[in-house]
Formats: structure tokens, sequence, C-alpha cells
């Protein structure tokens, strides 16, 4: 294999003073992104997800199971950020229910409010009457108004996942380590929350929501709205995670995963990277636990702990979490499966979602959608430019080593 | 063009004023570098100068300390004693900033970015030298430089391949077309050609001959034939020292070379060539 | 004065308890670098086999004496059995260790709620260990001052394992070095099995004394796996003088916090002030490795 010796006037015509400004306009046009679908395939696949959600689960199922699916939503949206931290980004979150928990309160704080409001001014929500001391914790004022409510689920989690995560990235903690960490920041937030009866409900949570934002929540009309404003939401994600993932940001992202001190070398900071992609999952988290009050009308702290948190990666793990639609897909199947399953067999649930958990990680580790791959693989001849999948397990970290010592 | 044609420039030693090109490129120059591991002295207050326009050799046995250099310079290892690139400072900055003042290295095994294509490995290298902002969009077009490195190193064909089922040798190719691409002033090879074939060897000898031009390139290596056939400079080092510096054959035909790396006398010469 | 050293008396129980459960755990993470989630079940089963034990000896004290071996052994095979069918094939992939062995604790725990119910069990304390001993005008209970003496023990008794007995040289030998120790005749997956088969019995010794101040349901796994590793973690992977340190100042922080505010808000603080700490020092107070888990 030779190199092809040009014979050039001037080798490096490249110049390297010449100033750059980006590639506007210059170079031949590029393909497409590689290891992330078409954009032709994503937006069909993205119109298949709202037509199938939006158009025919109202046109086949009932009310009530309209809302169980529009739980499951919920939950997929919280899905969607966790395959861009951990799929493309590889940081294993495990405790994403904190992020959800942020939205959650925070919406529901805000319902309770305006409920409260409209039976008078200065009324206390109705579980404050009967416990606390008939003040309003100074932590739910700044609620009252939608639009504080509506940034708070944005920005609040944003602000969390960027202070913590930037601070652990710069420290190096990473893949484990993390992880661990993240479980015992969700354990903490779970146990903080159980204590707080007389402000955040303790262990029974927050619940009795009468209104959304002026909608009257016994009216079944709205709440085939809200549920489609949750479908609506998740494809708007489903969107914002494809645009990340092809963007240049994802195609860093990957490489910071695979090989983060390599992506030192090449004058990037890999704690700058990891960070803007948790605190994306950790704001879809919170979308996701903002949406889910209303739709199930009660959030306590058995939602957000630790069991619920390790259900989201589940349903990643098992739809695939390097790809674009198989965290969406495995959660709203694990979700299903859960709800259908543990009426009918209780304990066989459990059975059920730690085999499934096991056996998808030492059989699958791609989930579902590595399947695809998988058999795209077998049919095309090896060694011969088949696409790449970043969305599977990582190469063997690249062998860079890592700066000694304490340097920033 | 004839490989003994190759750069007649007058070598530098060791205590001489390194030479400076009309950009003010003044190359790379190490003084007293020593580095420690707890109680032992890897690298012990060495003095290198490397030019650009030239293809500089840094030789020696196993644990000479070469790799140590290298990664004292790149701020990998903490050492002291100074390290100026074009006359600036640059010893003890971190990696990320050393990057984008223009030091580039490749390293041993394979660091590519296995998952990704090679003009996402590319593209993500000439990143460096474009807007933060640059990263929310999708590529559209694909930056000349990129196929300017490609066509440099003959892999326009694979521009489309993961990274991961590259050979060896291309691999290798990729990562020097890396550091084009990220505008590296100084190219740090460690040990480019361990595991070519001689056909890919000859072609990075030559890539990197045609690469040296306003470049310094620094290439640590085993293989003395490489060495001889490429090398315009050669810096020896021996148990963390610099034992001899100068052309190739300066250096080969200096008895304390002979004796420590080479095996002793000219006889050894001919039986003993150091394998790859 | 008085309420500190109540509180300090308070944080060295506290202390305590977080060692035995957290010992095994640094065999297993610390020196084999496995992260086994499900190490909070085999404390609960630890619990379980005491209740096992007392329904069949019925004497408090005497089932108590007999279920710290019986459960040493129990959670030791059921280690066993994990490492030889699950954990072995995922050994340089930590992450997926982690979800793996997740997986393992739900099946566990769903296996204790169908065995043995729902809700939780009733072990009895034996008569001996009911009362309180004034220490320095604290009040102890005397249970609290048998966990303190047993984990006291049980981490004396893995040190000296480890430091004198043959298999314990050969365990450090084959973490240090697993080539060099396989040419010397030992068989590193002899070593593995061995290794995750003593953590997991110390979780399961961990679960007896559990029993002793809790009740004992199917999820008290789940309440002790997060400080377990918290207390690795802390103290510096691989490393048990590490644990012992952490436990016991992670112990008395979260007394002294728990006394000027409440309960959930001190372990909310003890988190805080553990991610400050690995800020300041990533690897733990005592690193052995500096490898990171990737």
């Amino acid at each position: 294999m030779s190199l092809t010796s040009t014979e050039r006037g001037d080798p490096s015509a490249a110049g390297p003073d010449e100033a750059r400004v980006g590639d506007a306009g210059r170079g031949r046009p590029a393909g497409p992104v590689p290891g992330v679908p078409r954009r032709g395939l994503a937006y069909g696949g993205m119109a298949v997800l709202a037509i199938a959600l939006m158009v025919l689960v109202p046109m086949f199922f009932g009310t009530f199971q309209v809302n169980q699916i529009g739980r499951f939503v919920c939950l997929a949206i919280v899905a969607v950020g966790i395959g861009l931290a951990w799929g493309r980004g590889g940081m294993l979150t495990m405790g994403q229910g904190a992020f959800f928990g942020i939205g959650a309160y925070v919406m529901a704080m805000h319902m309770l409010l305006s409920d409260a409001a409209l039976r008078g001014p200065d009324t206390l929500p109705s579980f404050m009457v009967l416990s606390g001391n008939g003040e309003l914790p100074w932590f739910w004022e700044p609620f009252r108004s939608g639009t504080v409510t509506v940034l708070g689920i944005v920005l609040l989690p944003a602000l969390v996942a960027g202070l913590l995560g930037f601070s652990l990235f710069k420290r190096k903690v990473k893949g484990a380590y993390f992880a661990i960490l993240n479980q015992a920041l969700v354990a903490a937030v779970a146990v903080l929350l159980i204590g707080q009866q007389d402000t955040l409900g303790g262990s029974n949570g927050l619940s009795g929501f009468q209104s959304f934002f002026g909608l009257s929540l016994a009216d079944p009309l709205n709440q085939q709205f809200i549920y489609l404003l949750a479908c609506g939401v998740l494809v708007a994600m489903v969107a914002l995670a494809y645009w990340m993932m092809r963007s240049r940001f994802g195609e860093l992202l990957v490489a910071t995963r695979d090989g983060e001190e390599r992506v030192r070398f090449l004058g990037y900071d890999p704690a700058g990277v990891k960070t803007i992609a948790y605190m994306a999952a950790a704001m879809m988290a919170s979308i996701g636990g903002a949406l889910f009050v209303p739709i199930v009308g009660i959030i306590s702290p058995t939602s957000i702990g630790v069991a619920p948190s390790i259900a989201f990666v589940i349903g990643v793990a098992v739809g695939g979490r390097g790809s674009l639609f198989g965290p969406v897909l495995g959660a709203l199947a694990v979700a299903w499966a859960e709800s259908s399953l543990a009426q009918a067999f209780p304990s066989g649930w459990s059975y059920f979602q730690g085999l499934l958990l096991i056996l998808v990680i030492v059989l699958l580790p791609g989930g579902v959608a590595s399947l695809g791959q998988r058999f795209r693989r077998r049919r095309a001849d090896s060694g011969n430019g088949s696409t790449p999948d970043p969305g599977t397990d990582p190469a063997e970290p690249a062998h860079v080593p890592a700066p000694k010592g304490t340097l920033t | 063009m004839s490989v003994t044609d190759i750069d007649s420039r007058p070598t530098a030693a060791a205590d001489q004023t390194p030479l400076t090109t009309p950009a003010g490129n003044t190359g790379l120059a190490v003084r007293d570098l020593t580095v420690r591991f707890g109680p032992f002295t890897a690298v012990d207050g060495v003095d290198l100068d490397f030019a650009p326009d030239t293809v500089h050799f840094l030789i020696g046995p196993n644990g000479a300390g070469k790799t140590t250099c290298v990664d004292a310079i790149t701020g990998l290892s903490k050492a002291t004693g100074s390290v100026r690139l074009d006359g600036q400072e640059v010893l003890g900055i971190p990696v990320r900033k050393l990057a984008r003042q223009g030091i580039g290295r490749t390293f041993q095994t394979a660091t590519l970015f296995e998952n990704l294509t090679v003009l996402q490995n590319l593209d993500i290298a000439a990143g460096m030298h474009r807007s933060r902002w640059s990263l929310l969009g999708a590529r559209s077009r694909i930056d000349p430089a990129i196929d300017e490195a490609l066509e440099d190193t003959g892999l326009g064909h694979v521009i489309d391949r993961p990274a991961g089922i590259l050979s060896h040798g291309q691999k290798q190719w990729v990562e020097i077309a890396m550091l084009l691409v990220q505008r590296a002033k100084v190219l740090l090879l460690d040990e480019p050609v361990a595991g070519m074939s001689h056909d890919e060897r000859q072609a990075t000898g030559e890539l990197l001959h045609r690469l040296k031009r306003e470049r310094t390139v620094i290439v640590v290596e085993h293989d003395m034939d490489f060495m001889r056939q490429f090398a315009s400079e050669v810096t020896v080092l021996h148990q963390g020292k610099v034992l001899s510096a100068g052309s190739v054959d300066a250096v080969t035909s200096d008895p304390r070379v002979q004796q420590v790396y080479l095996g002793s006398g000219p006889d050894a010469e001919a039986e003993g060539n150091q394998p790859a | 004065m008085d309420i500190l050293i109540s509180q300090l008396v308070a944080g060295v129980s506290i202390g305590s308890v977080l060692l035995l459960v957290a010992v095994g755990l640094s065999l297993t993470f610390g020196q084999m670098g496995v992260i086994n989630m499900a190490h909070g079940e085999f404390i609960m089963v630890g619990a379980y086999t005491t209740y096992v034990v007392q329904r069949i000896l019925v004497d408090a004290g005497l089932s108590l004496l007999f279920a710290i071996p019986a459960a040493f052994v129990v959670a030791g095979a059921l280690g066993l059995i994990i490492e030889q069918f699950l954990i072995r094939h995922l050994y340089h992939r930590p992450l997926d260790t982690l979800l793996a062995t997740f997986g393992v604790g739900l099946v566990l725990q769903q296996v204790a709620r169908d065995v043995f119910g729902a809700q939780a069990v009733d072990v009895a304390v034996p008569g001996w260990l009911q009362g309180n001993l004034q220490v320095f005008g604290a009040v102890v209970p005397y249970s609290r001052l048998f966990i303190l003496v047993l984990s006291i023990a049980v981490v004396g008794a893995v040190v000296l394992f480890m430091a004198k007995s043959p298999a314990g040289r050969q365990i450090r030998a084959t973490v240090l070095n697993r080539d060099l120790a396989e040419t010397s005749g030992i068989s590193s997956r002899r070593m593995d099995r061995m290794t995750f088969f003593l953590g997991s019995g110390l979780a399961g010794v961990a679960g007896v004394a559990v029993t002793l101040i809790g009740s004992t349901g199917p999820t008290i796994g789940t309440s002790y796996i997060v400080d377990a590793f918290l207390v690795v973690v802390a103290g510096g992977i691989g490393k048990i003088k590490g644990a012992v340190i952490a436990a016991f100042t992670l112990g008395v922080l979260q007394a002294l916090i728990e006394y000027s505010t409440s309960a959930s808000l001190a372990k909310f603080f003890v988190l805080v002030i553990v991610v400050a700490f690995l800020q300041l020092r990533p690897q733990g107070l005592f690193a052995v490795k500096t490898r990171s888990l990737a």
C-alpha cells in the first residue's frame, strides 16, 4: 500500500497562515453523517412516531389507555436524553430521576398554586392547610408564574447538571464512578423529598391537581390535549437529539466517548463536551417529569428514586442506546410491558425486568437497534467499509496516556 | 528524488543557535529537560534542538527516555527545564492548549476514533481552527485542508471508511493527516513505522520529507534502516542523557553510539542491525 | 459536650454498620474492579438467613451466633454462582457488570418477596443484646456495641487473611500482576472466585448485623448499597484502611449533621461532601490503582 507521490509546486499549499472562516462555501459537499440515520429516514421515522402516537393511539384506545400511554411517552422523553448522554456520550446516567423530579415537582408546585389561586388570593395548597405552619415555603413563590415555571423546568436541571457534571468531569470522574455517584445523588434526593412532609408532601408527594395552565383536568378533552402535547414534545425531543447527533458536536461527543484523552490532544476539553450532553439529558428528563404530572396526576418520591432511575436506563438499553429511535421505542416497549405484565403477574414482572436487563447486557449490548446492524454486517463483505456503528459499545478506548498529576 | 539528496543543511549541534527560516519559525528548543519519577530520573538535563525543514530522529535503546521526552514536551509528564517553540516557553502548558499552539504528536498504538470515519476523524482535528459555533451545525462541505491532507498522505479513497478497519499503516497516515489538518508546526511521531511493510516505510519516509517544509518533524524510532534512509539529523539518547547528535554519518560512526546501541566496533554494524 | 459525645458515639455506630456493609465490597470492587450492584441483595440474603436460622433454632442468641457463619456461606455461595455464570463474562466491562448485577439484584429481591412475603419479617434480638450501656454519658444499645465489635473483628480477620494466609497472598499477587501470578502457578480464575466468594460472604455477615438494628424485608439491600459504594469510593478503591477511615468519618458526619438538621438532609449533605471531597481527591483517601474505571 504505497502513497501516491504527487509532485506539486508547494506541498504545503494550504498555507498555515491563511485565514479560515470555517467551511462556509469552500470545499466539496459532504455526504450524510455516518452512524446517524439519513435525513429522510430520520424525519420519516419521526413522522411515523407522531402519527402512531397522536393519531392512531387515540383512535384505537380508550381514554384510560391513552392516559397510560401518555405516561409512557413522558418516560420516553427521559429516555431520549439518556440515549444522548449514555449512548453517544458514554456516561451512564443512573440518576436521571433527580432531574425528572425537578421538573415534576416544579410543575406540581405551579399547578397547586394556580389551583389555590382560583379559590382566592393567598390561599395555600390543600395539603399545606392540613400540615405545615400556614405559610407558603419560600421556594414555592417563584412558581406562581407560569413563565417562571416553564423556565425553571428547563433551566434548573441544566444548572444543576452543569455544575455537577462539569466539576466531576473536570476531575476525570467517569465511567463507573460517575454512575455510582449519580445513583447516590438520586438516592439522596429521594430521601430528602421523603423528609419534606410539610413543604413537598413527603412520601405522599403532591397530588390533587385540578387545572393545568388554565385547563380543567376534569375535562377529557383537555386530558387528550395534554396527551397530544406530550407526544408533540417527544417528537420534538427526538428531532433535537437528531440535530445534536448529526452536528459536529455529536461527532465530537462520540469521539470523546471513545477516546477522551485523544480529544484533549486535538485541543478540545472533554469535560466541556460531556457536560453539554449531560445538561441536555437533564433538561429532557426534567421536561418528561413536568409533563408526567398532569397526565398521571401525582408525583411522589417513589417515581424519582433509585428504582425508577434504573428503569429509565433499562428501556434505553433494550432499545439500543446509541441509536436515534432505540431509546424511545425501548422505553415505550418496556413501560408498556411493565404495565400490562405487572397487572397480570405482579411478581413475574420483577423477574422479567431483571432477566431482561441481564440478557440485554450480556447478549445484545447494543439493544434491539443493533440487530439491524448485525444483520447488515453479516450480509456485507467483511473489511469492506460497512457503515460504522457508533451506537454500539465503543471500541477499546485508545491507549492514550492521561496527563499525570494535577494538570487542569 | 534520491534519498541522499535529502537536506544538506548544516547540522545544528546542541550548542549552536537554532536556524531561522524566513517565517520566523525557529522550531523547538529544549534545554535542561529533566523528568523524575520518584527517585528514578528518566530524563536527565537533556538539550535538544529541532529546526524546521528538517526530519529529526530521536533514537536510543529501550528505556533511554525518548518517549518520556516526548511526553514531557507534550505536557503528559511533569518536567523541569525549558521547552521553547519559536522562542515561546511551552513547558508545563496543559495538553489541550499545547495542541492549539501547534504541537502535535502521534502515539505508538493507534489512537484514532475507530467508530468514526476517516473524514470524521479529520474533521474533528480540523475543528481546532474553526469557531466553537461550528460545532452546532452538521458538516455541509468538506474542508479543503482535509482533502489536501488526504492527498498528501494518499488516503483519499478511504475517506468514508470507519477508521477502525484500516490497516495499521493507513491508521498511522491518518494520524499524520490529522496533524496536518491541525496545522501542527511541530510533528512528534512516536515510532510511526513500527509494524509497517517495507513499501509502507518507504512511502512514510518520503511523506515525512514532503511535510517537513515549514514544519519541524521529529521522529522517535527504533528502526535503524529507516533512520539511515530518511534522517537529516539524529539525536541519540542513552539512560536519559544525550549521547550524540548530528548527521546520520556523524552519529553512526560515533564510537560511543556504536558501543551502546549498535554493538562495539565497525564489524558489529554489519551483523547487528537493530530489529524494528 | 454531652451532645457532642453522644453524636460521636452515634456516628461510630453508624460507621461500624457502614464498614460492615462496605468491607465485602472493598474486596470485590477494590481488588477485582468488579461492580456488584447485587451486593445489597447479598446483605438481604444474610439477613434472611438469620431469620431462617432463628426459625430453626428458636433461641435468638444461639441463632445469631450460628447465623454468622451460615450467612457467610450462603451469601458467598450465591456470589460464586453469579461470578461463574455472569460476571466472569463481563470482566472488562465495568459498566455492563454494574447493570447486569443490578438485574440480578432485582431478581433476588423478587425471590425474597415470593419466598418470605413482601412484608418485613421479624428477627428477634437476643436477650443479652437488649438494653443499653452508658458510655461517657451517651446511651449505646448493646446491639450497636455488638455490631461495632463485629465490624472490627471482621475487618481484622480480612486484613490478617490478606496479609498472612497463603490464599490471601495469592489473591494479592493476582491483583497486582495477573500474568506473573499465573506463571507462578496461581490460577487466577480460582483467585477471582475466591475473592468474590469472600466479598459476598462478608455481605452476608453484614446482613446478620443489620437484623439487629432494623427490619428485615426484601428491599433493605437498596438502602445499603449506595452507602457501601460511597464508602469504598471515598476511601480509595482497593485499600481496606481507606474503607475503615471513610466509613467512620462518614458515619460521624452523618450523625453530626443529623443532629442539627434531619436524617434526610443529613444523607443529602453527606453525599455533597463526598462529591466535594472527590473533587479535591478523585482517587479517594488512599489510592492503590490510578487506572480509571472507564
